[in-house]
This record gives structure tokens, sequence and C-alpha cells, in this order.
């Protein structure tokens, strides 16, 4: 057969088009069945009640408050500090091993496996520590998985400032603190908002570091102090998929509905804030 | 006339490149000193000695001495802060923040808090008349910097300065962003300004260096080869080199 260059440009093209099209699929699925076989069980009363009849029936309102509390308690503990390592890192940090090996550190961080998150959580805060299994024990746990995407995001966002600014504002005999807090902080603020929303995502959807911290297999009531249990939404959505016979499906797709909402509507927002942002800079 | 600025031996090092060679040199007061020379030839890097700009840059080593108002701005001890409010500095590259023009000329008063809130209006309509900008942006005070020509920002990096009421203006290439009829109004500028300022201007253009300055140095590879009124310089340089330089043989 003789070569014919359009032909190749034909099949290559199908098959690189078929590829981003397969990458579609799998998301549409999931949404796709997800909200179809779980929208029927959404309620107010689903929202707002207890479980009852062994978590067959009822509501799941105790794992949202759990899990919005526990995404509390993360930024409680990750915001401060990943915000203000990351300005330290980029602002006054000089390149020497030492911050070569802080950059390093956080990046292995980001690559290490949930559930090892969770056992470190189980060892350092609620036995080494005694928190026990509380909300304490699991926010800090969550803490430190998102804290690399904090930093992250907040030096990105440091970065992408113009060192112009910087430069300005110290030519007028502004503080170099000043200058940060004045000149370097208000204009990258939407990047280090989109990485907080970024963070909360993944803490609100992560099951395995709340396994062994905080989260409570059945507890129809709300918590008294950070020492208490919670449920939270992904954990209670495995333990009805695997540990609870005879839950109707219902039940089940109408949890991992919630918690697909949660998730996607704040990446959603982080999504808009960030295109809002880049439309807005002009330097 | 008094000095405003004098140099007593310096040297400067990135690392191990000398980029400044025993430099020596004296700043009339309400006066212009413009330094000129090719790329690289350091004169850059002599301004950002004047407020201490090069201290950002990791690795730099200075020596010698530069005396403003009797004071040693090199040693130890020295309040950057209090030198760059004495200091002010205009860049290459016109840099207002992306902000309305009202809050860049108050970014640095709000901040020293040397302003009350009652006198703003007036510190913004002073530093807008100094520049000559007031009477076509009084209007649009709330404006975004950045929507204004070049030349309009140029103009507003200067006036930002002078709330902090600096006595030396540095400017680095303040024009090489513009075009002719900008230059000539900033050079206008330039010269009302003297009255109040001292100002060192660097600059690539020698031309501009003549119309506008009383003195002028011609830097070469981190020495200053010459230094002498600006009549002089041009007219009749004492040094090959200069002659060379200014008569277009390089540079």
């Amino acid at each position: 057969m003789k070569h014919n260059p359009y032909r190749t440009e034909k099949i290559a093209f199908s098959l690189l088009f078929l590829a981003t099209i397969v990458v579609l699929l799998p998301v549409i699925l999931i949404i796709g069945i997800i909200v179809q076989k779980g929208w029927p069980a959404i309620s107010w009363e689903f929202l707002t009640a207890m479980p009852e009849k062994g978590m067959r029936e009822g509501g799941i309102f105790p794992a949202i408050v759990g899990t919005l509390f526990l995404v509390l308690g993360t930024l409680t503990f990750a915001l401060p500090l990943g915000v203000m390592s990351a300005i330290f890192l980029v602002e006054y940090a000089k390149d020497n091993v030492l911050t070569r090996l802080v950059k390093l550190a956080i990046i292995n961080l980001a690559g290490v496996p949930s559930v090892v998150y969770g056992l470190f959580g189980l060892g350092i805060f609620v036995m080494f520590l005694k928190f026990g299994a509380s909300i304490l024990a699991g926010s800090l746990t969550l803490a430190i998985m998102v804290l690399p995407i904090i930093i992250t995001t907040t030096r990105e966002a440091l970065e992408s400032v113009p060192q112009s600014f910087r430069e300005v504002s110290l030519s007028l005999g502004v503080s170099k603190w000043q200058t940060i807090r004045y000149s370097v902080l208000p204009h990258a603020l939407p990047g280090i908002l989109t990485g907080i929303i970024l963070a909360v995502s993944r803490a609100a959807g992560e099951t395995a570091p709340i396994l062994f911290t905080v989260a409570a297999f059945y507890l129809p009531k709300l918590p008294d102090s950070i020492f208490d249990q919670v449920m939270a939404l992904p954990y209670h959505l495995y333990v009805i998929s695997t540990q609870v016979p005879n839950v109707d499906p219902k039940v089940r797709y109408g949890t991992a509905l919630v918690l697909l909402l949660i998730v996607l509507s704040m990446n959603f927002v982080a999504i808009v804030l960030r295109s809002k942002f880049r439309k807005k800079k002009k330097w | 006339m008094k000095t405003a600025v004098e140099t007593q031996d310096l040297n400067l090092f990135y690392g191990d490149f000398q980029a400044l060679k025993n430099i020596n040199l004296r700043v009339k007061e309400n006066s212009i000193t413009a330094l000129i020379g090719p790329s690289g030839c350091g004169k850059s890097t002599l301004l950002r000695t004047f407020n201490r700009m090069n201290d950002l840059i990791e690795g730099v080593r200075i020596e010698g001495r530069i005396v403003i108002e009797g004071e040693n701005i090199l040693a130890g001890g020295t309040d950057l802060v209090t030198l760059r409010k004495k200091v002010g500095m205009v860049f290459q590259r016109p840099n207002p923040f992306p902000l309305s023009i009202e809050e860049n000329i108050l970014f640095a008063p709000k901040i020293h808090k040397t302003a009350a809130k009652a006198d703003h209006e007036r510190i913004v309509e002073e530093s807008l008349k100094s520049v000559l900008l007031w009477d076509n942006l009084k209007d649009k005070l709330g404006k975004n910097a950045l929507n204004l020509t070049l030349e309009q920002q140029q103009r507003l990096c200067i006036a930002r300065l002078l709330p902090v009421k600096p006595e030396i203006l540095l400017m680095d290439e303040p024009c090489s962003a513009l075009d002719p009829i900008a230059t000539e109004r900033i050079e206008e500028l330039m010269r009302v300004l003297k009255e109040h300022y001292t100002i060192l201007i660097v600059t690539h253009n020698m031309q501009q260096a003549a119309r506008v300055s009383d003195d002028t140095g011609f830097m070469l590879l981190g020495e200053l080869i010459e230094f002498a009124s600006t009549g002089s310089i041009f007219t009749n340089p004492s040094d090959q080199r200069t002659n060379d330089y200014i008569t277009g043989r390089f540079g």
C-alpha cells in the first residue's frame, strides 16, 4: 500500500480525539449515576435528621456536621501555619541547604499516601499525646495532610506578585514586613484563597486520615467538645456501603451525592476565583 | 554649593566580580547629576548604592564610604527605612501599583502614618500638581493607575515619592520606556523639581544628559573615568575614552 499522508492524518486525529473523549467518560458516568440514583434520597429530613434503624433510615445530619467541624478544625491549624511558612520561604529565606531541604520536605509531604497520615495521626495525636479519637486528633491529622497544598499554592501566589512591587515599596522607606503586608499579600490573596478552598475540599473528602483518628461508626448526636468523636461523610459512606447489610441503595447514593456536592462546589468556587483573579491581573 | 552626596573610595563586588572600582564623586545640592556610560558599566549599580537597594541582591559586598548629610550610610547601624525616605527612587519601567491614582500617592504616607486622614486630599493634590498631572487627572483620582499612559504613569511614580518628603531623587533611566515627546516633558519636569530636590539620573541617552544635567559622570567597566560639569564633559573632555564615547566611537 502506498503511504498516504491524508489517511495517517485522519487516523492520528481520530485517535487523539477519542482519547480525549474517553477522559470525559468516567466523570460523566460518576456524576450521572450518583445524581440519578441519589437524588430521590435527598430531602430536608435526609439532610437534617439523625440516622435511624442502624443507619438504614433517617438522615445523615451528624455526618454533615462532623465533616464541617473537621474542615474548620483543619483550617484552624493548617491555614496560619501554611501561609506563614510560605511567606517565610518566599520572602525571607535565603537559598541555602536548609531552605532547599524544607522545600523538598514539603514536596515529599504531598506525596505521602493518605493512609500513612491516618496511622501517623493515630500514633502521635491519638495515642502519644492522648487526645483519643477526637475532632482535635482528626483535624491535626488532616491539617498535616493539606499543609503542602496550602504552602505550595501560597508560594505560587506570592511568587506571582512582581518583584517591582517589593522594590518600589522598599524604596519608599517601607519596612520589609510592611512591604509584605501592604504590597505583596493583597495581590496574592486570591491565589492563597484558591489554595485554601482546594485544601478544604481535600480535607472534606478523605477517608483514610480520619479512619483511626476521629470518625465514629455510629454516633447519632452532635459533639460537645473537640475531644469528642464525630461521624464524617466519607467514612459514613464507607460504613453504610460495606459494613451494614440491607441499606437501601438510595441512601448510599444520596450520601455520596451530598459528599460530592460539597467537594465539587468548593472546587468550583476555587476555579471561579482563580479565573477572576487572572482577568483582573494586568501587570 | 553644598554637597548632597559624596562617595569615598567606593568599591562594590558581586561575589568575585568587582562592579564598582574606587568611585569618588561629589553631588551638589539642588542640581541634576547624570551618570552615563555603556551597558554594564556599573552606573545603575552606583545609583542603587545611594539608597542601599543593592542590599536586596545576595552576595553583594560594598567597601568605602557614602556620605549623605554628614553620615556614612554604609555604616553598620544605618536605618534603611530613614535612608530610603530621604533618598527616593524612580525606576526604569513606570511601576505604579495596580491601585487607583489616589491610593498610589497615599501608599507611603498611609503606611508611615505621617498624614492625618483630613490631609489626604491635600497631599494628593499637591503631589499631582508638583508633577503637572493635577489638571488632567483631578476628576479621575479613583481610576486604576495602570490605565494611564506610560508618561503619566512615570509622572505618577515621581508624585508617589513626594509625600515621603525625600531630599534626593534617584532616577534609573526614567525615560527609556517613553517616546521622545514624553521624554522631553519629563526632562522639563526634572528642571522644575531640581528647585527642591537633588536629582541623580542614570541614562543611556547622551543627549538627555547634555540637555538636562549640571554635572556628568562618565563610567566604563566599573570605573568613574571622568566627573565634571556637563558643559566641559561634552565640549572638552579630558580623557580620551570619554571623548570616544560621547563622539559615538563606541557604546
